[in-house]
């Protein structure tokens, strides 16, 4: 709470929503959502599935890359984010996301089932997981936009 | 490796590595003939690959063996795919090059058009999809070089029979009346029957040719997809070899589970169709291999569902055991990723006599593999109808210092009994010829 009021008062950025905030949740979702397209697949052998979970996670890499540079940034602009575990676990976790969706994302490019089962469906699983954990521990890290609702409830 | 322009995709660099190690030690020679050695399917992270540029010859050759001469019979062409030697002595060159393109299904798609443009070149800029005429001189130079048929749609196969030269189009058989001799066509073509094309048309050569007594026509309809990962809708009566009425237009399929069917030729003197196939990629550099084999009329060989006989392929959903199990083995191996698309056997005289009756296959090869394969023009020896040892490389020198000069397709013998071979990527018409006869 402390460093949440100090970082407000310093006035970094205080004007405009994090630009991460932005794009934070679009990988998430996209990781997600390709987890469930993975599952239909597995199910039903039906090719549509695993086109879906291709474009996904590539989606989810795309702007996961960019919220991955507007994360590094705000940890060299924002001293405050960088001090304390929860900071590092968050990026920790986002970046350990990133990582294990882009070996995903050259799985899924397997002509058919074994894009899927078991290696792809076992990462998209993992990646989900990471990624749903970093957006768990997201409304702990002192941001802008994100620490105002802890002081403000 | 090299320059392996491997691949846009962020990442490949780092995981490329990843998959199985042995590779290069493989022997390549247990992938030859009737048991090639399979090893297990392997892919890795990413199916690896070694895309050469593309240089041209710059006013080199290919290298033949002792004993034989090659020489550029035209140069300066558009893809030429395919050469078919007329009786008379003239010989024609199919100029031709995929227009279709693919739809962007998934992800991965527009990365592999780029890839494979890249081991294409630029291929000349001029007009394709069109069939010239080289007109023979006594001096093995063609004289003269005229346009016989413009604004094809992709041709590849052609076959004479009689007063009628049948084209294959990516889309139609279509019929002209011409005959050895002629430098036009007389009129309009009529259409025989129409073939598998778009949409997505992935394997768009379409090989043809005629039974030895002219009554039927056989043609090759490659596959829409590697290993049917567009789904079995898209393949029907595709992957297989029809047998064509020439008159009626009617169609059965002849045999099937022939991925990429090309070269289709009658075995001289008998019935017996012979092919050589493309088989699937991504399953590692050591499978599945190419192969040549004679057609059995009816016979499945497995694609989508198995490969070299009753090799279930992991990939494809839903599995369909019963068709495994009618799965044929073809018969002579060529190795992994040579992508053979031409096939001539030797019916001259003019080369020494272990050459009569046997097979060169122009292999146009792949990327598939990090130390390339193919990219030449290979012999194999028949006896009795059958190919026996181990292939030899005939025409090579098409890749020098991991560059590429050209790519072999289409082979045929003339008249003379010198082989001709098309060179899709150096745009030129190559003819080998024995320099112990004279021209």
């Amino acid at each position: 709470m402390a460093e949440a009021f100090r970082h407000k008062e310093s006035g970094v950025a205080a004007v405009a929503p994090s630009l991460y905030l932005l794009l934070f949740p679009i990988p998430v979702v996209c990781f997600l959502g390709a987890l469930a397209t993975d599952l239909a697949y597995s199910a039903s052998a039906y090719l549509m599935w695993l086109h879906f979970s291709e474009w996904l996670i590539a989606a989810g890499l795309a702007f996961g890359v960019l919220a991955a540079l507007a994360l590094l940034i705000e940890f060299l602009a924002r001293p405050v984010i960088r001090r304390g575990g929860v900071g590092w676990a968050h990026l920790a976790l986002f970046y350990g996301a990133l990582v294990v969706e882009l070996i995903n994302a050259l799985i899924h490019t397997i002509d058919g089932w074994t894009a899927v089962v078991p290696t792809g469906m076992t990462l998209s699983i993992v990646g989900a997981v990471l990624a749903l954990a970093a957006a768990g521990t997201l409304f702990r890290v002192p941001m802008v936009g994100v620490a105002r609702r802890e002081v403000m409830p | 490796m090299k320059k392996s322009t491997a691949l846009a995709l962020v990442a490949c660099v780092a995981l490329a590595a990843c998959g199985s190690g042995d590779d290069r030690n493989f022997d390549k020679s247990t992938e030859y003939g009737p048991n090639p050695k399979l090893p297990e399917p392997s892919r890795g992270l990413l199916p690896k690959m070694n895309v050469p540029k593309v240089v041209g010859w710059q006013g080199e050759t290919p290298t033949v063996p002792q004993g034989f001469r090659i020489e550029a019979l035209a140069t300066g062409l558009a893809n030429p795919r395919n050469v078919y030697p007329l009786a008379n002595g003239d010989l024609l060159v199919i100029e031709s090059k995929k227009e279709a393109t693919e739809p962007i299904e998934r992800p991965k798609r527009p990365v592999m058009a780029w890839v494979e443009s890249k081991a294409h070149g630029g291929s000349g800029g001029g007009p394709s999809n069109r069939i010239l005429l080289l007109r023979a001189a006594a001096s093995g130079k063609p004289a003269a070089q005229s346009v016989l048929i413009d604004h094809l749609n992709s041709p590849f196969g052609v076959v004479l029979v009689g007063d009628a030269l049948y084209v294959a189009d990516t889309d139609a058989i279509l019929r002209f009346p011409f005959k050895a001799g002629d430098t036009q066509v007389g009129g309009a073509p009529a259409k025989v029957v129409d073939l598998p094309a778009g949409p997505i048309n992935h394997h768009w050569t379409k090989s043809l040719t005629a039974s030895p007594d002219g009554s039927k026509l056989y043609v090759g309809v490659g596959s829409n997809s590697n290993a049917m990962e567009r789904g079995l809708d898209e393949e029907t009566n595709r992957a297989a070899i029809w047998e064509v009425d020439p008159q009626t237009g009617a169609f059965k399929v002849f045999a099937s589970g022939l991925r990429n069917p090309n070269g289709l030729t009658f075995y001289p003197g008998s019935n017996v169709l012979w092919a050589v196939v493309n088989e699937r990629d991504e399953l590692g550099p050591n499978l599945v291999p190419d192969y040549m084999t004679s057609v059995k009329p009816g016979a499945f060989y497995g694609w989508p569902f198995s490969y070299w006989g009753q090799h279930e392929d992991p990939r494809v959903r839903p599995q369909q055991p019963d068709r495994v199990k009618a799965a044929i083995p073809p018969d002579y191996g060529l190795s992994s990723h040579v992508a053979p698309l031409g096939l001539a056997f030797y019916t001259g005289s003019a080369f020494p006599a272990q050459f009569d009756g046997g097979a060169f296959v122009g292999e146009h090869g792949s990327w598939n593999r990090p130390d390339l394969n193919g990219y030449k023009v290979v012999f194999i020896r028949f006896e009795n109808g059958r190919p026996v040892g181990q292939p030899m490389d005939f025409v090579t020198g098409f890749v020098k210092d991991g560059k590429a000069r050209g790519r072999p397709v289409g082979v045929a013998v003339d008249r003379a009994g010198a082989l001709i071979v098309a060179d899709d990527v150096g745009n030129t018409v190559w003819r080998v010829s024995s320099s112990a006869a004279t021209p």
